[in-house]
Order: C-alpha cells, then sequence, then structure tokens
C-alpha cells in the first residue's frame, strides 16, 4: 500500500509519478470503506468527489514542491474547519458548522496537503479511550473487541488502519502519546506554545497542546517544521525560532543521555510493558547513550494535579455550550464530561478554592524543578505511555477512578509544559503494542525526534501494521 | 480538607449543578454524589504534599506582555449572516431566547 | 437629613474605552455607531469553539494611564482572570476581567464640596471586556430577549472607590470631576445616555450612636440601571431615605442589588444576598502575564496631559483670571485648550477672550481662536473710535449725498441702506452699524 510509506517516500513517488494524488486518496478512502465500519475513526469523512477534485488538480499542476502537497491526513475533531462539520465527539456539537479555520488547518491547507476526514475522540478530550464520544467508540485496529486510547483515538485509529498518510492530534493530559502508542503509531506532544491553538477547541488551556501524529518520527518531524510557530491569534504560542526539524534527524546518539525512571516502573505496571521498556533502555545503550536510572518520588501526585487543574480549566472553557450563537444545549454533554465540569466548578468555589485549586497549581510548580532537575542533567527522560496494554471496550468507561489511573505516565508533562515523544517500543504476546515515551527540556523537540528516529533506524516496531490491514 | 469533607450530598451537588449551568435529573445528581466524591477523595491526597514557600503556577508560557496593535482585523470580522449561521433561533438579526426578565 | 445617621458611599464606575478595535480581537469597537446588530463579531468576541484572545496594548495603556491619573500606584505585575457566570449576553460564559492584581490600586481623587476639601480613596481600576447587550420584545406572541453581540468585548474599565462618600452631593461632585478627567485622558466618551459610563453606588446608613468610629455598617445595597449623574444623586437620597426609614424601625437593610426606576424616581429589589453568585476566579490561561518596567510606568506618566485641577491653577495665574472664570473655561479640555490658543497671542487681554467665551457665547465651534481674536479687535476698535469722529463723517456722508436723503425723507427705506454702507466704507468697517444708524435717524429727522 502507498499508504504504508512514509511521508518523505510518498512524497518522493509523486515527484517520480509512481502513482499520483488521486491514487494516494483513492487508497484511503478505499480503506476507510473497507475498515471504517468496524474501527470507526472517523466522525465526518469529507466527500470523496469533492477531495478527489483537489487530487486531480494537484495532479494536473503537479507541483508538489512541498513535501506534504497531495498528501492525506485527518484532523481530530476538536479543530474547527470552516464549511465542515466539527462536533468536537459531542452532540453539543452536533451540527455545528464552523464560520473559520483553525490555524493549525489553515497551515495545512495552505501547503496542498488534502484533508479527508475529522476523527473520533473523547468528547472534549474527556478521557483516555475514545469510548466517551457520542459518535460510538473506535475500536483498535489491532484487537477489535479493545479501545484505540484516547483521546485522540481516531486519529491514531486511522494512521493504523491505513486511512490516511499522518493526522494532527491533541493532547491534554496523554491524548496523542496514549492511542498512539495503543496503536502502534508515532506521536508527539509539543511544548506548550510550540503549535497554535487557535481553533483547537479547548478543554484545560494551560495544557492542550497541537501535535503531529505520523508513522514515524521522521514525519512527525516534517509536520513539525510546517505547523509549528508563533501565531497572532494565540498569545501563548511561543516566539521561539522553529528549527529544521529533519536536519537533527541524522546526529549520531553518541554521548547522549536518557534517564530511566526506575521508581515508576513498579506498581500497576504491566510487566510485559515493563520488559519492553527495559529492552528499549538496551538499545539506546547500544546506540552510544548513557541511560541511568533516576528517581521521581513527586510523580505519585501526578494524578491529582491533573484531575484538578484540568476539570477546572474544562468547567470555564465548556460554560460558552450554552446552545444560544451555535450548537445545542448543556443537556448533551456526556456523564463523564458533567462530572469534569462540575469536579472543576467545585474546586474554583469560594471555600475550595485554596485547598484544591491553588495547592494544585503550586504542587504544578513543583513538578516543574522535579523535570528540570533530571533534564538539566539529561537530554531525555524514558517511560512508558500506558500501564496496560489497550484495555477491553466497556472497560475503563463506567469507573471514572479505574479510567483516571490508565493516565498515570501521562498527565504530569502537560501541567510542566515539556515535550514527549511516544514511539513504537515493542508487543505483547497477544500482539498488543506497547509504546515509549521520551521526555525533553521545553523546545527540545529536535533532540527527542532525533532520538526516535535513531530508534526507528534500528528496530522495525513502528513498521508493524494490523492483521486486518492487509 | 479530610476526607470525610469530600464526601458531598446530593444537596451539593444540585447547587454545584446551578452554579454550572447543568441540569441533572434525580438519578444523575445520586450518581453524581457517588463519584465526583470519589475523585475529590482521590485529589485529596495534594494535601499531604508540602507546598510551604512554593509559588503557584498557572501556566507554563514563560511569555509576559504579548499584545495585539489597537488596529481592525476587518478580515476576521464575520458578516451578520454568518455570526448567526449555526444559531437556532434568531429574529432580525439579532439571537433570540427567551424572555429574560431579571437584569444582572 | 437626620443627624444620628451617616451614609456611607462607595462608587464603582464602568467606562468604555475608545479604542479603534476591541479589547481581546480586532472586532471595529463602534457598538453605538453600528447601522445593524451583531455585524461587529468574530470568533473571539461570539465565544466560538476554539477561538482565543490577545489583548488590545492601547486599551492596556489606557487603563493605566486613568490609574495615574487618579494617583494610583501601577504594581509592576498584573494579570488578567476570568469571571464565571452565566448569562445569555455573556458568550463565552466567563468574562476576562482582574481579580487580584489589578492594573492600578491605591489612588485617591480631591473633590471640593462646599467649602470642604475632601480625598476620596480609589481602590483599584481594572480592565475588563463589555458584554452583548440584551434587548426584551415580543415576537409572534411570545416574550423574548434579542441579543446583540456588537457590544460584546468592548474594553471596559472598572474604577472602584473607598466607601469615602458622605452625601449624595459629595457623590455628584466626584462623578462629575472622574467624568471630567476620563475625557480629558481622551480615552471614553464618557458618555451616560449612551452608556459608555455607567455607575453603580454602593449605599449603606451608619448609626451614629451605635456605630465606632471608622466602623462600616454590616450590610451594602449597590444600586444599578443609573444614566445620570443627577439620577445617582436621586437614587442615593432615595436609597438612604429607605434604609432610615428601616433603622429606625430597629431592623437593618438587606444586602441586595436594587435597580432604578428613573420614571418612579425609587429604587426596586432585583437580587438577593441568597442568590450571590460564586463567580469562581482564576488565572486567564490563555493570556501570559503582564510585567512592567518602571521605566515603562514613568513613560505612561509623561503621556498623561495636564488635568483639569492643575490647568485651572495655572489658568488663574497666569492669566489673571477669576477662579469661577476659571473653572468654566477648565471644564471640558477643548475650551480650555480654544481660550489658551486665543490668549497666547496677547493682542486681547485674557479677561476680554475669557468673557467673549463664557458671556458672549462665541461660537467656539464656527470660529477659529485666530477669528475669535480679530473679531474682538474690530469690535473694540469700534468703542473705542470717539463718537465725536463718527459724527463728523455721519455730517460728510448727509452733505454729499442729497439725493439719497431727499429719498429717506419721501419714505424710502432703502436709502437708510445706502447711507449706512456710505459710513460702513468710509469708516472702513470700524463703525458699528447700531450706533450709526441711530445717528443717522437722529439728524435727518
Amino acid at each position: 500500500m502507498i499508504t504504508d510509506k512514509t511521508i518523505k517516500e510518498i512524497h518522493s513517488g509523486l515527484k517520480r509519478r509512481d502513482y499520483s494524488c488521486v491514487e494516494i486518496i483513492e487508497e484511503t478512502y478505499k480503506n476507510i470503506e473497507k475498515y471504517d465500519s468496524e474501527i470507526n475513526s472517523a466522525i465526518t469523512v469529507l466527500d470523496k468527489k469533492s477531495v478527489l477534485k483537489k487530487a486531480k488538480a494537484i495532479d494536473a499542476e503537479h507541483k508538489v514542491s512541498d513535501l506534504l502537497c497531495g498528501i492525506p491526513f485527518v484532523l481530530k475533531d476538536a479543530y474547527v474547519t470552516r464549511g465542515i462539520r466539527t462536533t468536537c465527539a459531542s452532540n453539543v456539537l452536533a451540527d455545528y458548522i464552523p464560520q473559520y479555520n483553525a490555524t493549525v488547518y489553515k497551515k495545512l491547507n495552505d501547503l496542498g496537503a488534502v484533508l479527508i476526514g475529522k476523527m473520533n475522540q473523547d468528547a472534549w478530550g474527556h478521557g483516555g479511550s475514545t469510548e466517551n464520544t457520542d459518535f460510538a467508540p473506535t475500536h483498535n485496529p489491532w484487537d477489535l473487541t479493545r479501545v484505540a486510547g484516547g483521546s485522540s483515538g481516531g486519529p491514531a485509529a486511522a494512521l493504523a488502519g491505513r486511512m490516511s498518510v499522518f493526522a494532527i492530534g491533541e493532547d491534554t493530559g496523554g491524548s496523542i502519546r496514549n492511542p498512539a502508542a495503543w496503536c502502534n503509531i508515532t506521536g508527539l506532544k509539543v511544548s506548550y506554545g510550540r503549535v497554535s491553538r487557535y481553533g483547537s477547541i479547548a478543554y484545560a488551556s494551560s495544557f492542550d497542546t497541537v501535535g503531529p501524529m505520523g508513522k514515524t518520527a521522521e514525519d512527525c518531524a516534517i509536520i513539525l517544521e510546517r505547523i509549528a510557530g508563533k501565531d497572532p491569534y494565540d498569545a501563548t504560542s511561543s516566539l521561539n525560532p522553529v528549527p529544521t526539524y529533519t536536519a537533527s534527524l541524522d546526529k549520531t546518539l553518541k554521548g547522549k543521555k536518557i534517564a530511566l525512571p526506575k521508581d515508576l516502573l513498579g506498581k500497576g505496571l504491566d510487566p510485559e510493558i515493563k520488559n519492553a521498556i527495559l529492552e528499549a533502555a538496551e538499545k539506546f545503550n547500544f546506540l552510544g547513550v548513557a541511560v541511568e536510572e533516576v528517581s521521581m518520588p513527586i510523580f505519585d501526585y501526578g494524578l491529582a494535579v491533573y484531575y484538578v487543574i484540568a476539570p477546572c480549566e474544562t468547567s470555564s472553557n465548556l460554560a460558552r455550550y450554552d446552545g444560544i450563537r451555535y450548537g445545542n444545549d448543556r443537556s448533551n454533554f456526556t456523564e463523564e464530561t458533567m462530572r469534569r465540569i462540575m469536579i472543576g466548578t467545585y474546586a474554583l468555589s469560594a471555600g475550595y478554592y485554596d485547598a484544591f485549586y491553588r495547592k494544585a497549581q503550586k504542587a504544578r510548580t513543583l513538578f516543574i524543578k522535579a523535570y528540570q532537575d533530571i533534564l538539566s542533567k539529561f537530554d531525555a527522560i524514558l517511560m512508558p505511555v500506558n500501564p496496560t496494554p489497550p484495555t477491553v471496550i466497556g472497560e475503563l468507561i463506567g469507573d471514572p477512578l479505574q479510567n483516571l489511573l490508565a493516565d498515570f505516565y501521562t498527565v504530569t508533562q502537560n501541567p510542566v509544559g515539556v515535550p514527549s515523544l511516544a514511539v513504537p517500543c515493542g508487543f505483547t504476546k497477544n500482539k498488543l503494542p506497547i509504546g515509549m515515551q521520551l521526555i525533553g527540556k521545553m523546545f527540545t523537540e529536535e533532540i527527542l525526534l532525533n532520538i526516535g528516529h535513531q530508534y526507528q533506524l534500528v528496530t522495525d516496531w513502528h513498521k508493524k501494521k494490523p492483521e486486518m490491514i492487509s | 480538607m479530610d476526607k470525610a469533607s469530600t464526601k458531598l450530598t446530593t444537596d451539593e451537588i444540585k447547587k454545584l449543578a446551578k452554579l454550572a449551568n447543568l441540569k441533572l435529573t434525580e438519578a444523575q445528581i445520586k450518581k453524581m454524589a457517588e463519584s465526583v466524591s470519589s475523585v475529590l477523595s482521590y485529589v485529596s491526597q495534594l494535601k499531604s504534599l508540602n507546598t510551604t514557600d512554593t509559588e503557584e503556577t498557572s501556566q507554563v508560557t514563560g511569555q509576559e506582555n504579548v499584545f495585539r496593535d489597537d488596529v481592525v482585523d476587518a478580515e476576521r470580522m464575520l458578516s451578520q449572516a454568518e455570526a448567526l449561521s449555526n444559531s437556532k433561533n434568531n429574529h432580525n438579526g439579532y439571537f433570540m431566547v427567551k424572555a429574560i426578565f431579571e437584569e444582572v | 437629613m437626620n443627624k444620628n445617621y451617616h451614609p456611607i458611599i462607595g462608587m464603582e464606575i464602568h467606562v468604555e474605552l475608545k479604542t479603534a478595535s476591541k479589547m481581546f480581537c480586532g472586532c471595529k469597537n463602534d457598538p453605538f455607531g453600528a447601522p445593524k446588530p451583531n455585524i461587529y463579531t468574530c470568533p473571539v468576541c461570539l465565544g466560538l469553539p476554539g477561538a482565543l484572545p490577545v489583548p488590545n496594548r492601547k486599551a492596556v495603556e489606557w487603563c493605566i494611564i486613568l490609574g495615574l491619573a487618579l494617583n494610583c500606584d501601577i504594581p509592576l505585575f498584573s494579570k488578567f482572570d476570568r469571571k464565571n457566570y452565566f448569562y445569555p449576553d455573556l458568550p463565552k460564559g466567563y468574562q476576562i476581567s482582574q481579580y487580584d492584581q489589578p492594573f492600578a490600586v491605591g489612588g485617591y481623587l480631591n473633590i471640593t464640596s462646599g467649602k470642604e476639601k475632601k480625598r476620596i480613596g480609589i481602590t483599584r481600576v481594572h480592565l475588563e471586556e463589555d458584554t452583548g447587550k440584551l434587548m426584551h420584545a415580543t415576537v409572534d406572541g411570545k416574550k423574548v430577549s434579542l441579543i446583540d453581540f456588537n457590544r460584546s468585548g468592548v474594553p471596559l474599565v472598572e474604577i472602584v472607590t473607598e466607601p469615602d462618600l458622605r452625601s449624595s452631593e459629595e457623590a455628584r461632585i466626584f462623578l462629575k470631576k472622574l467624568h471630567q478627567i476620563i475625557r480629558y485622558l481622551e480615552i471614553s466618551d464618557a458618555d451616560m445616555e449612551k452608556g459608555t459610563m455607567r455607575l453603580e453606588p454602593n449605599i449603606s446608613v451608619s448609626e451614629v450612636s451605635k456605630s465606632r468610629a471608622g466602623e462600616l455598617p454590616p450590610y451594602k445595597v449597590e444600586v444599578k440601571n443609573i444614566n445620570s449623574f443627577s439620577f445617582a444623586k436621586k437614587a442615593i437620597d432615595y436609597e438612604v431615605n429607605r434604609h432610615i426609614a428601616i433603622l429606625e424601625t430597629g431592623s437593618l437593610p438587606e444586602q441586595e442589588t436594587r435597580g432604578w426606576d428613573e420614571k418612579k424616581g425609587i429604587t426596586f429589589s432585583q437580587r438577593s444576598k441568597e442568590e450571590a453568585q460564586d463567580y469562581r476566579y482564576f488565572p486567564e490561561p490563555d493570556i501570559p502575564p503582564i510585567r512592567w518596567q518602571k521605566s515603562q510606568i514613568n513613560s505612561f506618566k509623561s503621556q498623561i496631559p495636564e488635568l483639569p485641577d492643575r490647568k485651572l491653577t495655572r489658568f488663574i495665574k497666569e492669566y489673571v483670571l477669576s477662579e469661577y472664570d476659571a473653572v468654566i473655561l477648565t471644564d471640558e479640555k477643548a475650551v480650555a485648550a480654544y481660550f489658551e490658543k486665543a490668549a497666547i497671542s496677547k493682542t486681547v487681554p485674557a479677561k476680554t477672550i475669557t468673557n467673549w467665551i463664557i458671556n458672549k457665547k462665541a461660537d467656539i465651534k464656527k470660529l477659529s481662536p485666530e477669528e475669535l481674536v480679530k473679531l474682538i479687535q474690530s469690535k473694540s476698535q469700534v468703542s473705542s473710535m470717539p463718537d465725536k469722529e463718527l459724527e463728523e463723517i455721519i455730517s460728510k456722508i448727509i452733505s454729499s449725498n442729497p439725493k439719497a436723503v431727499a429719498d429717506y425723507r419721501a419714505g424710502k427705506e432703502t436709502a437708510m441702506m445706502f447711507l449706512l454702507g456710505q459710513v460702513m466704507r468710509e469708516t472702513r468697517g470700524r463703525a458699528d452699524a447700531n450706533t450709526t444708524r441711530k445717528i443717522l435717524e437722529t439728524k435727518l429727522k
């Protein structure tokens, strides 16, 4: 399949006219038709005729000057797209047709990348399994009885199912990394502010990040180069210059240092995942990286910090959905979303603010220090993405506390703001994907992508695809 | 903030729901009292973390003084039809809701 | 007023800034001039999903300049916060405002009430965004509320005073002075009728015998919907009397928000304490905080124009004006500037210019200051032209125009006009037309 290939390979093929843009698009639609009735990765698939029209125009001009020109992609349905229904997987926005474009979509569209779908997710980002959706759960292409992860489960499953070449996800507490790991793809949670959030439907504003999902670290580097940067419409977007991420990919890892917080590999971690992480550490040793053990005792408070601040911000961010100017009324929120709104409302209300919101914001400062302490001595921290392999559909959604614990490894990076790259690093004996994450200092995506790319040059986990995708 | 105080009563849930502008059924209120309480009890472990002399962090942009110039951005402005395009109820160019009597 | 009671009054004043664009987006800031509803909106001020606010630099600077003009301290660190509440005219379900770290704190404004000089404390000056506008109507037989978001997101400054005002008259004087300063800074029309300036007095009454010095009453009543200074005075008087009547019965007035009904001249209950809002303020995560260098604050200070008090003192001294005249001249910045432009040449005495502006009501909108000076000069030359000289010229004209004289005596009014014109030509316009006519008429009788 063309869609098995990396962005760079497909681009070369297009240039050599091995295949046309139309053929690539046809293939993605064919895969959607073939697999998505079972996977349910998409909420809205764009009208094939109009997408093919765009592909034909690209073929006719044959000016595939940019690497992303003519490449099909999907968006998590949290990005507003002018004239294209955007739901955030909630019935509140079941029929919402945005009046404007998210900056990330505008940038990709301007480069000639071809949008084909708006993908399933946990509504408003509230979840880690794409079960908290009003459009039915997304099934994991590696095992249809299991979840794809979340909240960006739809985009991850679509890439594993070869229904798209790349995707834009959104990560507030693991929403890119968690489904990437469970669907065996590569996903990058960028530094806070690296990519504009304008037009990204807010879950928790001070945690939300817009990031790439692809089959490889190299794909992610190519995408990030094109979507990162200051946006006058997002006051929190960074002025830091955008490096040419692809230029750093081939650097040797010799002399690099990776921290391995062994104290986090104990209780609650699936032994097969633990083994995969230790094997990855050995692989890094082999690549010339010094892997050293560290400890992060504060990590135990991570979920508490996250589950105070994120609900506080979301209770405010979701206040605009009153059904007056657009959308349906507030009775359309799911129970999980209502619960998060209620928790946030409580934690911000008079008499509880200090004990919850303020306390969590102080704890957040301690997390920043803890990460700084380690990252001042290391290039990256290596840890698992998920404590368990993908759960069976229905297993987590009924139990809010269990649901929360599943985010253990991914919720502390967002309050701190640091980037984290999720990379496939093995399989369980039941052939379920395992992912690791590499966490770096603020705005050192080029180092994480370099490490990820070098790892992917000597491993082939990321090349494997689900059996059902033939 | 001991664990006992994070067990919310249905009355407290009702008050919160009003504050959050959510209309909950009696069944939802009962269920919410359980689940909200269990999450609040879990996050109450923060109490045991020593944060003496620790500043709060409310954002990690690392930026300060981000402003825009005072110029009209006509390109981004919506026409009246666009502004109203997703509203279920409008009248003569206005958004329309059921009568509100109380003035805030 | 009953001597056993002291009114305790504080003020909350909202002022819409007249920036070109809105507070957090680039939409046109002209809600009052908009020909249609909902034409000045964008994803930000309409609260669309995914939209983000970016603060308007000029609005922030103006807020600080106002704070400085009100003698406030400008904290070096400041931030925006979200004030969370639901109302159909508030598109995001929260208002971006400032809570515990406003742009300006701890200022004051000196006022003169009668012969007494008083200092009114300014608690804080902060910046926020205005809401949309609600209108009540009946559509298809149903009572509805209509919403226009043209005003949504317009920069709004809130000024909060200490409860230092002790009478409705003091309140009125304070408000007028504040209004004058805002107009001098040229940051707002501060037009009460248009609603670009809105007043909310907080009123309570203290029982002299019962309260210790400096102690505030255990309640206060906020009055809304006041759109003129005189209504503010009336509403305060109404409330004070109402509170005294309640206190006389031994009870305490309820802490509540009341509205002002200008037709009936009364206040009415709007919202009581039981329903008091819990706004759940928290730092606005979408806007990085603001930190000033001392040099920046000094630069803001240097942008403050001469304010009314100082201008008044200077006018009295520099132009040797009475306080009465100087107060009138400095009431509005434009009038004061007009006066100075006219007075600067010193060709005409400042006192004369003052008289022309204040008493003779010279049309200063049509006449430039230079033209006014010329006009005054020509007029004053008439009065300095000796009557004897004028009479001699008139006699000369009469004797050299026998035909016109005969015509006039025969009843032709136009002949008088001719003779008048001849006199004016001879005097090169220096003669006063009325005086000339009177002399002509006497001589031709």
